[in-house]
């Protein structure tokens, strides 16, 4: 449609343009230009060439956290997604109790993530958690959960699989009402036994919504902050310092603006990856979903 | 199709398995909150409380200016989610109605900035604040959130499935276009912009990252920053009261869950 008046059109963009460039655009740029150089934030900036990245990488600094960072993203992905496919396919059904555990599943995706991380620091606790005392009664082996090198970067994930799981499985619940019943139907006809049915029917048709789960939890995963400032602040041993702390940590502790900045690019540029990952997924989604309608 | 034996048994036992595993660690946040010391030391897993009090929570506001800080996150999260949906309106109507030059770069830079998180903006965002002294404000909580690039988008998509004859109907009957935005528009979208709202406000109100970045000092802390210091304040084993802070925390977000439970779960699901 025409605009009224020229003007109009611009000024009601306006804000909007205006915050995005402010808050989003800039600082990215900024954070580019800032990464090469060295600042404290209280002297000015001093040009560095490319010795961030050259410190980051001879360091092993970066390899370390993307790692873990993979690592971490890899059990999360993989705990939520089977987990929520298969709390989908079991709750999907009419009754109110199974509308209230659906529920109970999905807030915990809801609840602040300093509710759950303390709330799970206190499940965890080595001696007078509920987890460990848990495993002991049944005589399976406790430790210090958080504060093992060894245990910690599992138990972050775990806890964050136990937030992120209800997510996973709404979106199961809707791509399982997008199966026309027909399909089902049919293959009854034909006498195909349950197990068949899921991987005839159910997985195939399910297979761009897995895909769509699996990279939305890997982006969620990798942006990963709040479970670690509260729970482990990266430690012990650095066992669980993930990327977004790892960034976090260069600022606000050792006041190195440039390092952190240079952790930013590489940063965004695995995001940008993964988003790609994820839009592909997208389209497929959209589109397979336009071709059953 | 008719259920089997066996699938009511896999069906009941996932009912089961799900709700323990999701529903009693609440259980024992709100029990461990209404006991005393000696009891945790003693009997942590004692599923009742042998004299239930509310020490814990007296603690939590002795410690913490829960009202204060509860004021700030609210007051924070209703200004972002008000500031998106007021700016996200005429933007998305312009977008997504409008003919005009510059629209489409106006939109690239809208779906550019879905790509770019909180997590890689803040370190500059930070940089620029604190010479201008609005780190520790209110400004420097809502300012980078006024607009979403994601609601906006959200906005524009549903603008676009309106017929331009409700537009064209009301310019003829003298209508303004704030009032057509503001008037016509706004209430034909009203679930997208519920939607909207509850999400913005509950995830603003639970964030911990950007407040904790942006703020140094207590006057503008948020809750959910307020509680986790209750931890780091060398509580030690005093679980009781971290378990009462957290209660305090998540009580009105699960409220608010419950209450618009489905509307949530709907919104959620079609977003993706």
């Amino acid at each position: 449609m025409k605009p009224r008046s020229k003007l109009h059109p611009y000024l009601m963009v306006a804000p909007t343009v205006l915050v995005l460039s402010v808050f989003f655009v800039v600082p990215l740029l900024r954070s580019l230009q800032l990464s090469f150089s060295h600042w404290d934030l209280l002297t000015p900036p001093e040009p560095a060439g490319l010795s961030n990245y050259d410190r980051l990488i001879s360091s092993g600094q970066l390899l370390g956290v993307i790692s873990r960072t993979v690592t971490f993203g890899a059990i999360v992905v993989v705990g939520s997604t089977s987990l929520g496919l298969l709390l989908a396919i079991l709750l999907n059904r009419q009754g109110r109790i199974y509308a209230f555990v659906r529920g109970a599943v999905f807030s915990a995706y809801v609840v602040s993530w300093v509710a759950v991380a303390l709330l799970w620091m206190w499940l965890l606790d080595g001696d007078a958690g509920l987890v460990s005392r848990g495993f002991r009664a049944v005589g399976l082996p406790t430790t210090n959960w958080l504060g093992n090198p060894s245990t910690a970067l599992y138990a972050i994930a775990a806890v964050t699989i136990w937030k992120i799981t209800g997510y996973a499985m709404v979106i199961y619940l809707a791509g399982l009402t997008a199966i026309p019943p027909s399909l089902y139907e049919a293959a009854a006809l034909d006498g195909a036994k349950r197990w068949s049915l899921f991987w005839h029917i159910t997985w195939p048709s399910l297979k761009p919504t897995t895909v769509f789960v699996a990279t939305t939890g890997l982006i969620m995963s990798f942006q990963a902050f709040d479970v670690v400032r509260v729970m482990t602040q990266g430690g012990p041993a650095q066992s669980t310092t993930l990327f977004v702390y790892a960034i976090y940590e260069e600022i606000f502790q050792n006041l190195r603006v440039g390092r952190a900045s240079a952790l930013i690019v590489c940063f965004f540029v695995l995001l940008m990856g993964l988003t790609a990952l994820n839009l592909r997924a997208f389209r497929q989604r959209t589109s397979s979903a336009e071709g059953t309608r | 199709m008719k259920s089997s034996w066996l699938s009511r048994l896999a069906g009941n036992s996932a009912l089961i398995a799900a709700g323990t595993i999701w529903l009693l660690p609440y259980a024992w946040m709100t029990t461990t909150s209404f006991k005393s010391l000696d009891e945790i030391v003693r009997a942590p897993t004692a599923p009742w409380p042998e004299q239930p009090n509310l020490a814990a929570y007296r603690e939590v506001f002795q410690s913490v200016p829960v009202g204060h800080y509860l004021l700030n996150t609210v007051i924070m999260a209703l200004l972002i989610a008000t500031l998106q949906i007021l700016l996200a309106l005429p933007a998305g109507y312009a977008l997504a109605k409008l003919h005009w030059r510059g629209k489409g770069a106006a939109m690239s830079l809208v779906l550019g900035c879905l790509l770019i998180p909180p997590q890689v903006t803040f370190v500059s965002v930070f940089a620029m604040l604190a010479p201008l002294g609005l780190i520790n404000t209110m400004t420097s909580l809502v300012a980078p959130f006024a607009v979403s690039a994601f609601g906006t988008f959200l906005i524009r998509q549903a603008l676009i499935a309106i017929p331009d004859e409700i537009i064209e109907a009301a310019r003829l009957d003298g209508a303004s276009e704030l009032r057509i935005i503001f008037g016509i528009l706004a209430p034909l979208l009203r679930p997208t912009l519920v939607a909207m709202f509850l999400f913005s406000f509950i995830f603003h109100y639970s964030d911990y990252f950007w407040p904790l970045v942006m703020t140094t000092d207590d006057v503008n802390r948020t809750l959910p920053m307020g509680i986790a210091l209750l931890r780091e304040q060398g509580t030690g084993v005093r679980w009781h009261i971290v378990m009462a802070g957290n209660v305090i925390l998540s009580a009105p977000v699960l409220l608010v869950f419950l209450v618009a439970q489905r509307h949530i779960i709907r919104a959620v699901a079609r977003s993706s």
